[in-house]
């Protein structure tokens, strides 16, 4: 018990850096969630004034600016380890590994968790979609994305963020993985503002808690390979 | 030489397999000739999941034991499985076009399934092109790999539901063929030509495996000339250095 509570003070000590990090001035966060909202507008632009094919095609389009401003994100959290030289300490560190993805995965939820927040409303005001009734299964939904993106986004990160070609790297292994994700975090929007009329919601919250758990487990298995070298 | 052998006997094996789904066996009465499609398609299927399999374990065999050979193995897995895949997908859209009327069918979880894996190895196999130091590149790499296989069943599940939570099974499903109301004989048509294709896939392993260890000699030869290279352009530096007045 003391070293799961030794693990979880390791983990939210880091945690706590990356938004202490971001408090002071790293702007990383919110630069992502302004390109996100950018997205969204362009989006908007893309498919037209109708506002009616809008609000139809609004929780894919909310969960894909999701995805691409997540990409960036956990990019950036990394990112602003290696640039300081900080990532070699953060593997000298004589603490469990799992403990350091425990930490660098809390941070990455908390700023996608943060950018998931701030574009529901966005999209419901740009796209005409009534969200403010169906709050609680969406803001589940949110939680749920954003810690399995965390997951395998922290893992991803850390095995791109000292290659070449890194901006491209990230997105193509990190897209293909996060597909059931979206697929389902879609679904259960979709659910949540229609007032679940199929009773579906709960077999695609369920999907997202199965694929947070098992690439939380993966990433903490493997994030040790990524920090050695 | 046995490995050539191999090769000899896969090509006569997938001649013989050839002929036999396509000449021997009858059409099949609701898709007619389309349908034998089928035997190189399912079986190129099956022989992708399990290069992916291979390079899945290989890559945590790597991990424990850190042997270069084994990633070689890994290396080989994914190559041959998005041969296999990309292969499966083309036969799915030759026999999705008469059989379907399209291409590309979204409503189908493995086509969908299918077109993912490709790009989740395709991912891989660019990756590895992208780090030069063998042991990293081998390390990293079998995290790819094994964070994609443990994907797979996933991204299996949620297309599946994903075409819809209460929709029965669509007529015309490729999984259809294969239950066990199939006749016996379009059944051991499509185990011959696994046969014949798990011929190819053994042979083809082998030959890449071989192939990663050369290229791996070459890559060490050139290290280690390159080392020399400044260590000698060092010594004549310094030379010059003392000669000078």
């Amino acid at each position: 018990m003391s070293a799961l509570r030794r693990h979880a003070t390791i983990a939210l000590a880091i945690a706590r850096k990356d938004a202490l990090a971001e408090l002071r001035g790293r702007q990383a966060v919110g630069s992502t969630i302004f390109f996100a909202a950018l997205v969204l507008l362009l989006f908007g632009f893309a498919l037209g004034p109708d506002s009616g094919r809008l609000a139809e095609a609004a929780p894919g389009l909310l969960w894909l600016a999701i995805v691409f401003g997540g990409l960036l994100t956990v990019a950036r959290l990394h990112q602003m380890e290696a640039d300081d030289g900080a990532l070699e300490q953060l593997a000298l560190y004589p603490v469990d590994r799992r403990a350091v993805y425990a930490g660098k995965a809390l941070a990455g939820a908390g700023a996608m968790l943060l950018l998931g927040g701030l574009l529901f409303p966005v999209v419901a005001i740009l796209y005409g979609v009534p969200l403010g009734a169906a709050w609680l299964p969406l803001a589940v939904t949110v939680v749920l994305g954003s810690v399995g993106f965390a997951a395998v986004g922290t893992a991803y990160a850390g095995l791109t963020v000292r290659m070449r070609a890194r901006e491209v790297m990230l997105p193509l292994l990190m897209l293909p993985i996060v597909a059931p994700l979206l697929l389902a975090a879609v679904k259960a929007t979709v659910a949540a503002v229609a007032g679940d009329p199929f009773g579906e919601l709960g077999a695609w919250l369920q999907l997202l808690v199965g694929f947070d758990i098992v690439m939380l487990i993966a990433g903490a298995a493997t994030y040790g390979f990524l920090l050695e070298d | 030489m046995k490995t050539r052998i191999l090769g000899f006997a896969a090509l006569l094996a997938v001649a013989a397999a050839t002929v036999n789904g396509l000449f021997i066996v009858p059409a099949d009465l609701n898709q007619g000739d389309a349908q034998r499609i089928m035997y190189p398609h399912v079986a190129s299927a099956w022989l992708a999941y399990l290069s992916f399999g291979v390079t899945a374990m290989a890559g945590i065999g790597y991990l424990v034991r850190r042997d270069l050979r084994l990633d070689a193995i890994a290396l080989a897995g994914a190559e041959v499985g998005v041969m296999f895949t990309a292969f499966a997908i083309w036969g799915g859209m030759m026999w999705g076009r008469p059989v379907w009327g399209v291409f590309w069918q979204w409503e189908d979880p493995r086509l969908t399934t299918t077109a993912l894996l490709l790009a989740l190895y395709a991912g891989y196999l660019l990756f590895r092109r992208l780090t030069d130091d063998p042991h990293r590149r081998a390390a990293r790499a079998a995290v790819v790999g094994l964070i994609a296989a443990i994907d797979i069943p996933i991204v299996h599940f949620s297309v599946i539901w994903w075409r819809g939570l209460h929709q029965g099974p669509t007529i015309g499903d490729p999984s259809k063929i294969l239950n066990p109301s199939a006749p016996p004989l379009f059944v051991l048509a499509l185990m011959g030509m696994l046969a014949a294709f798990t011929l190819v896939w053994g042979y083809l392993m082998i030959r890449r495996y071989q192939l990663a260890r050369t290229e791996w000699q070459i890559e060490e030869h050139g290290r280690l000339g390159r080392i020399s290279a400044a260590r000698r352009s060092f010594i004549t530096e310094s030379i010059t250095e003392e000669a000078a007045p």
